[in-house]
């Protein structure tokens, strides 16, 4: 039998707070059939640099909505995003403020301190 | 820095904690709703899309008296009697209100339509279609909270303490995970609805901001727990292929209704070697069906992510649709097809029966705290009734709700700005631990999740608890002390996760320490060298604090008191 080399996605993630540089850092992640662009970002943060700023709750049921983010330009619930193998960017939510990394301000203001 | 006053703090913005503010702000007082994440978006309930248990007869003929009988059995001799009495009177009311504020239960030939599911005598569980119950009963309770003034809501605010003194709690201190300061908060009464701790397990079904904080928070404040050994696992949890958008808990209708075979790594059918039979039936019990998955996977006979084929292969396609119809597209769109390949399954952590100790008006042992929804320990016994966990956190979240707005009505703020500024000072000598060269909280997260899949998993060992409790405490000791949580201030989850690394350990504690005290096996908690129940176990095990240290004590269960007559 043939060895396949293991997949793999490159994530493009854009970084930054307001006040800093905003940059691209490049991130690669093991693919598996079915993974969504959200698994991948939650990868990143257990074994590679826990400081990414993510938001999310339900993880995988499209429940919570809090996950949106740009995935190759689009406006994308990240835990429904399917990842492909490849270079795949994501950026924060253009028209919100940002937060810090791919955490824009989704709070309607009555819900802020 | 931010200070909030308020007559009743709610933390905790699912299901039980909306319920908790709405009911609170009927009785005329002010309430803080907080939420870690998005208010009225993370927890359990938007999670659940499956059903409710509540004895509205509108199906067939149903009783209070029916429901309680079935959860008490489902709870093998250990419930509080009287809280599962509550939850099965106040239920009726809670549903029909829940459909006044606009939630559009399941219908049929103009009556709700109640469906039969395991463990109930009856046709008793309600449900919005299509597996969209969580959502929508969440949606329904966002917008009642929304329409009320008296309620002031707050998302990414994470209690880290419960300020308590002389018996009496009087505020909590918060981590606002958008600065990264802290939030100080004087409240007359506290409501803790942030239940749920099946983010200890690697292998889990709920959302991924449920760590068991509130059973650390209560405990640390000087509240007692009950029975924390009691986790429900469910047997057949999706595992693989990956799939999106729906609740991995999703395949036990499938089974029971259509008939999925369970099928090991070698395409066998194994239930009938573990003292069960389930050929032609498929309706081996949870139980049995999460023990001999597990066991098939210790001898070698696992599927590739560990755990067993569920196969429906031999269900013609147009049986498939009659049953599940846009179920069955979306598990399409997810490139999983049932008539071509079976899906792998296997047990996962689910729910808590354990929690929070409290009175028949969830208040603790603390004057001024309460509990709400998964977070309240006892009503469910040593095992839940499928169905009642979303009627729990309607019926506890009222109950709760009313109690904490009373206290509040007859208290005076007891703030006393010394005492907080000294557990601040503890928080924020925590929260700048960092340290370059130390470990990432969530990396020391996978390891506990890691740790209490192995050792304090479905099926437990005396000497796998003690190996799991020994390393918790460890962790306790030597690594909390040097976390690396970096220096950024805006939504730093590094910190965030710190400060649920700490209740996690906290939280796992307890789970470990009270399933080592329990030499039996009974309901959830399994036990493979005490194999069987034993009734000198038929009792209530509780956990406190004393001087630091994690004390147990043995009650007999609360028993029936009766049910008395609806009062609201």
């Amino acid at each position: 039998m043939i060895e396949q080399a293991p997949k793999t996605a490159v994530l493009r993630v854009q970084r930054g707070a307001p006040g800093e540089a905003i940059r691209f850092e490049d991130f690669e992640v093991p693919y598996e059939e079915g993974m969504s662009v959200l698994d991948a970002l939650r990868w990143i943060r257990t074994h590679f640099d826990s400081s990414l700023a993510i938001r999310y709750s339900c993880i995988n049921a499209n429940a919570c909505k809090t996950c949106m983010a740009l995935v190759n330009g689009e406006v994308e619930y990240t835990c429904i995003a399917k990842l492909t193998p490849g270079v795949v960017t994501v950026e924060p939510l253009p028209k919100r403020p940002l937060i810090r990394d791919l955490v824009t301000d989704v709070i309607s203001e009555d819900e802020k301190i | 820095m931010p200070h909030f006053s308020t007559d009743v703090l709610v933390i905790g913005a699912g299901g039980a904690g909306m319920y908790a503010a709405i009911a609170a702000a009927q009785k005329g007082v002010s309430v803080l709703l907080l939420d870690k994440g998005q208010v009225g978006r993370g927890g359990a309930t938007i999670m659940a899309q499956m059903t409710v248990a509540v004895a509205l007869g509108e199906q067939e003929p149903d009783s209070v008296a029916l429901h309680l009988e079935d959860t008490l059995k489902a709870g093998r001799g250990l419930c509080n009697e009287e809280l599962s009495a509550l939850l099965c009177r106040d239920g009726p009311a809670r549903i029909r209100e829940m459909e006044q504020w606009g939630t559009r239960w399941a219908r049929e030939n103009g009556h709700i339509k109640q469906e039969m599911a395991p463990g109930h005598s009856v046709k008793r569980c309600c449900y919005v279609d299509f597996l969209n119950t969580g959502p929508a009963v969440a949606a329904t309770l966002r917008r009642k909270v929304s329409e009320i003034p008296a309620i002031r809501r707050v998302s990414n605010l994470a209690a880290v303490e419960i300020l308590a003194r002389d018996g009496h709690a009087n505020g909590a201190i918060a981590l606002n995970v958008v600065d990264g300061g802290f939030v100080t908060i004087d409240a007359k009464a506290v409501i803790l609805a942030a239940g749920g701790l099946t983010k200890l397990y690697e292998r889990n079904s709920a959302s991924a901001n449920m760590g068991g904080e509130a059973y650390a928070l209560a405990l640390w404040a000087g509240a007692e727990l009950i029975d924390m050994e009691f986790v429900q696992f469910f047997p057949i949890g999706h595992l693989a292929p990956r799939l999106v958008g729906m609740d991995p808990i999703m395949w036990d209708p499938f089974r029971y209704k259509l008939g999925g075979k369970l099928l090991n790594g070698k395409l066998e059918e194994f239930i009938d070697r573990y003292g069960s039979t389930d050929f032609g039936k498929y309706n081996a019990t949870r139980d049995i069906a999460a023990y001999a998955i597990l066991k098939e996977v210790e001898a070698g006979r696992g599927t590739p992510h560990g755990g067993a084929f569920l196969d429906f292969r031999h269900i013609p396609e147009a049986q498939l649709r009659s049953a599940f119809g846009p179920v069955i597209d979306r598990l399409l769109a997810n490139g999983i097809d049932l008539t071509k390949s079976p899906v792998e399954v296997g047990p996962m952590a689910h729910y808590h029966m354990g929690g929070i100790r409290v009175d028949a008006n969830m208040q603790t042992r603390i004057a001024g705290l309460y509990a709400a929804g998964e977070a309240v320990g006892g009503a469910n016994g040593a095992n839940r009734l499928s169905g009642n966990a979303i009627i729990e956190a309607f019926v506890f979240g009222a109950r709760a709700g009313s109690a904490a707005a009373e206290t509040a009505l007859r208290s005076r703020s007891d703030w006393i700005e010394k005492f907080a500024a000294h557990a601040l000072s503890r928080l924020q000598s925590f929260a700048s631990v960092s340290n370059g060269n130390g470990i990432p909280p969530i990396s020391l997260q996978a390891e506990l999740q890691r740790l209490m899949w192995e050792e304090a998993g479905p099926f437990r060992t005396g000497a796998k608890l003690g190996a799991a409790l020994a390393r918790i405490e460890e962790m306790q000791k030597n690594d909390l002390s040097r976390l690396n949580i970096g220096g950024a201030r805006q939504f730093n989850l590094d910190l965030q996760d710190g400060f649920e690394l700490r209740a996690m350990l906290a939280t796992a504690q307890t789970v470990v320490r009270s399933a080592l005290g329990r030499t039996e096996s009974r309901g959830a908690h399994q036990r493979e060298d005490f194999p069987a129940p034993d009734d000198a176990y038929l009792q209530n095990q509780m956990l406190e604090l004393k001087d630091g240290k994690l004390e147990s004590h043995w009650l007999p269960p609360v028993r029936f008191l009766g049910v008395a007559p609806i009062d609201d």
